[in-house]
């Protein structure tokens, strides 16, 4: 019983990277109606940018606050540049484009501060946490923003009137633009926040995974699979599906034989799938309804 | 009494296919109009070529302002509010929440408030399903709140789209009569486009009628209701 | 009046709707390409014509992407997982059997299509989104399920299985590698036009109702589910080909060859073809072999973002791919020949 106990705390503390990494793919979902696949890198490029401005000397906390801004804006500025001109184009060829912008983001960032692994700050900590050896006080600390950022999200969205507008664009862009929302700006704004989140979600994880320009491509898949599991339309459901998706693979990891740490994404994304085929709209998302 | 909307030689199209083939007319201010056709004639185009959502030449000019090459959302800023087919709900979100969508683009914070309280008055089963997720309302308490939506804009120019559409008589009755009341009440002049033309004559002053992309009739609605023809192809009497 | 909304009428489907005559080239063109391929290798080292194999390979496994995505709307990112399958089958039958190499391949084609057939079932629940993020999943899963202990015996476990190149028959005068591209040519060409033949005829028809609207083909009767899965079964099956051709060619098989990164390759080779635009393959299995290549030679360090911005360029300028290109190169050339 208490190997269990130890997993579950252990899975969740894992789980809160994915949990964190999950909002910022449900945010764009919501805005985009895609998955992108380079948010992980470039929540790893924001993540680079807050190193360096602490190389310079700037105090952890200021260049976290600088990078969440330069994050915000630079994920507008991809919209606006990049995948606007896009928005007409077939599905498959935006799919494309964020192939594109994830081989050009890694690339450059590995020019810039080069392959190596790099230690990364962490303001919490990592002694143990209450005591126990399974979660650091880092961890700790993630779990709680992660909870934090659900928490404004919620916020932001049901109490504030552009949360509406960018909700409403998001549900149905042609009422959306009657009612006078510009969901092409609803767009650029979900891209610059959900880079945001993302900056977050890196900052957070790189005192965990070590920081260098692959660090992102793991976490990335079971940010997705946490999304999906939870529902896509749920910030909610993406922090539970993280949670959820770390727990299991510990699970997996240690009581089903044979397994290891090999096949636990496989296993990981085995029951996703299982889930989907049983409950396409994710755990908590809504169904989709089909008009003919 | 100057026009508040001037149309002139609008021609529309989706992809190659002509939908509206040099179509004029004009609405004065205050005054509620319908424009009447059959099935295809190009009702439903005119109403969206009027607010950009499908490709037009032609001019269009709302209070002296043209419209070419605004946005959708651009236009609708200036006071001319869409009830479009089907009602364009936001069915995911609340009564209440559709309502504030409604009035997204207005400044004037305060007064937002004051003004669903006052939908409430003209819709009472609204304010009974406030809390209600809005996909959960029948299709005439949709159509109300699809109204009471576009209300919310505090419009100049109120376009409606077939609101009797799927609806019981009794139901679009009563939608006619509150359109009416907002009319003289409220000062908002209304174009609504309708296949239900008797109900759409009784209520209207003004009448058009349009057949595969062209006006090929105009005037007083009850001088249109009386007409030969009119009463053959619409009124089927 | 410009709209400023051109196109709300008609939401963008995930797979534009390509019509059948367009699929193929016309008589002309082909017999120029063909010519091209069958006398090309006359003339160049053999590294050059090894690349060509490659390239003949690859433009197989896009043509099967192509039938999947553009022939039934489905989308996948794991055909590595297929390829690989394939690529173990042909190399565990020759190096563990002493199987000739040649009846490998139709039997690795019957594995991949049932295999397919198989997952094609899951996948009928699943589209969007979710179905990329299965497929992925296979993908990811792939590599990791040919490196367990289990099947190490068979599959020679991380380090893969050393593949033996086959001499040319009969006592042809002829390297093994032109030996191999020619042998390679003439399995492309019968699979090509067997896939022209299959989209035109009652299946195709099929397979494009359901691109075009699953639900309006279901109510004319087409037994949709069994359809879809035919449609992953047919697709994996030529990907296992072409994985058993790959794996002779380069007379290696491991884990590690098959990883996400080919089924994404193979993926953009598609759309850089020109989604469900079955000539179009070989234009898409040229650029992820060669852009690469230069995008190294433009900058060591920078290799990926040049990549990313050719990408970037293709899709600005010619968001439907090749066949884009196809088409306006057709319409200058009816132009000049009218003059």
């Amino acid at each position: 019983m208490e190997l269990f106990t130890n997993q579950v705390l252990a899975g969740i503390a894992t789980g809160a990277i994915y949990a964190c990494m999950a909002l910022a793919v449900v945010m764009i979902f919501q805005a985009i109606d895609h998955l992108n696949f380079a948010q992980g890198e470039m929540a790893m490029f924001s993540t680079f940018i807050s190193w360096q401005l602490m190389q310079w000397g700037i105090p952890y906390w200021w260049a976290f606050l600088i990078t969440l801004i330069i994050s915000f804006a630079g994920g507008i500025l991809i919209e606006r540049l990049l995948f606007k001109p896009l928005a007409k184009a077939p599905i498959l060829t935006n799919v494309a484009g964020f192939i594109a912008l994830f081989a050009i983001v890694n690339s450059v960032a590995g020019l810039i501060w080069d392959f190596t692994i790099k230690q990364y700050p962490t303001p919490f900590g990592s002694s143990p946490f209450l005591g126990s050896q399974l979660i650091s006080t880092h961890q700790a600390g993630m779990i709680g923003v992660t909870v934090l950022l659900l928490i404004a999200l919620y916020l932001f969205f049901q109490f504030t009137r552009i949360g509406l507008a960018m909700r409403a664009a998001a549900s149905l862009p042609e009422s959306a633009r009657l009612v006078g929302i510009n969901t092409s700006w609803m767009i650029a704004l979900g891209w610059g926040m959900a880079s945001a989140i993302g900056a977050i979600a890196g900052i957070l994880i790189a005192p965990v995974v070590f920081l260098e320009p692959n660090m992102m491509g793991g976490v990335l898949i079971y940010g997705f699979a946490a999304a999906v599991l939870g529902g896509l339309s749920s910030p909610l459901g993406a922090v539970v599906g993280g949670f959820l998706v770390g727990v299991f693979e510990n699970l997996a990891g240690t009581y089903i034989p044979g397994v290891g740490n090999e096949l636990k994404l496989p296993i990981a994304l085995a029951l996703i799938i299982t889930v989907l085929v049983v409950k396409p709209a994710g755990l908590l998302g809504r169904p989709i309804v089909k008009r003919v | 009494m100057t026009a508040m909307l001037n149309i002139k030689d609008l021609r529309a199209y989706y992809g190659q296919v002509q939908a509206l083939h040099g179509l004029s007319f004009s609405l004065n201010e205050g005054s509620l109009t319908t424009l009447l056709g059959a099935n295809g004639a190009g009702k439903t185009t005119t109403l969206r070529a009027i607010c950009n959502m499908v490709r037009s030449t032609g001019a269009i000019e709302f209070e002296g302002k043209s419209l070419s090459g605004k946005s959708t959302e651009n236009v609708v800023r200036l006071g001319i509010a869409h009830v479009p087919q089907g009602r364009g709900t936001f069915t995911t979100m609340t009564v209440e929440e559709n309502l504030q969508l409604g009035a997204i683009t207005r400044s004037d914070s305060k007064n937002i408030a004051g003004d669903i309280e006052r939908m409430y008055g003209h819709f009472p089963v609204l304010k009974e399903r406030h809390t209600q997720q809005a996909g959960t309302l029948s299709g005439g308490e949709q159509q109300m709140l699809a109204v009471a939506r576009a209300l919310m804009l505090r419009p100049r120019l109120m376009l409606l789209d077939e609101p009797s559409f799927g609806l019981a008589p009794l139901i679009v009755r009563d939608l006619f009569k509150i359109l009416g009341k907002i009319n003289r009440e409220d000062k908002v002049t209304i174009l609504v486009v309708e296949q239900n033309a008797q109900l759409a004559l009784e209520l209207a002053d003004q009448a058009y009628v349009i057949e595969t992309g062209r006006i090929v009739m105009s005037g007083d609605a009850k001088d249109i209701a009386t007409n030969e023809d009119v009463r053959k192809s619409y009124l089927g009497y | 009046m410009s709209a400023a909304a051109e196109d709300v009428v008609t939401e963008a489907p995930a797979v534009e709707a390509v019509p059948k005559r367009a699929m193929t080239l016309g008589l002309g063109t082909s017999l120029v390409v063909l010519a091209a391929l069958v006398l090309a290798p006359l003339f160049v080292k053999n590294f050059i014509i090894f690349q060509m194999t490659m390239l003949l390979i690859y433009g197989l496994a896009v043509l099967a992407l192509n039938i999947l995505t553009g022939g039934s709307g489905q989308f996948s990112l794991g055909q590595s997982a297929f390829y690989a399958v394939g690529a173990y089958t042909s190399a565990i039958l020759m190096e563990h059997f002493g199987m000739n190499y040649a009846l490998t391949l139709p039997i690795a084609g019957i594995i991949c299509f049932g295999f397919g057939f198989v997952f094609g079932q899951p996948a009928l629940r699943l589209s969007g989104v979710y179905l990329a993020l299965a497929t992925f999943a296979l993908a990811v899963a792939m590599p990791q399920l040919l490196k367990l202990n289990f099947f190490e015996h068979w599959t020679g476990g991380v380090q893969g299985l050393v593949v033996t190149k086959p001499d040319a028959p009969f006592g042809l005068s002829m390297s093994q590698d032109m030996w191999l591209y020619y042998f390679t040519l003439v399995i492309a060409i019968g699979i090509y036009i067997a896939s022209v033949n299959l989209l035109k005829s009652r299946s195709g028809r099929a397979f494009m109702a359901i691109r075009d609207n699953e639900i309006a083909a279901s109510a004319m009767g087409v037994d949709v589910a069994l359809y879809k899965t035919l449609a992953f079964g047919v697709s994996a099956g030529i990907t296992g080909v072409a994985g058993g051709l790959g794996a002779i060619a380069v007379q290696f098989v491991a884990p590690d060859s098959y990883t996400i990164t080919l089924a994404i390759s193979l993926f953009l080779g598609m759309v850089v073809g020109g989604v469900g635009w079955l000539p179009g393959s070989i234009v898409g299995s040229a650029f992820i072999i060669f852009v690469p290549n230069m995008a190294e030679h433009i900058s060591k360090g920078l290799s990926g973002a040049v990549f990313g911005v050719l990408l970037f360029l293709v899709i600005f300028l010619v968001p439907h791919g090749a066949r884009q290109v196809a088409i306006v190169a057709q319409q200058m050339l009816g132009k000049l020949t009218k003059r």
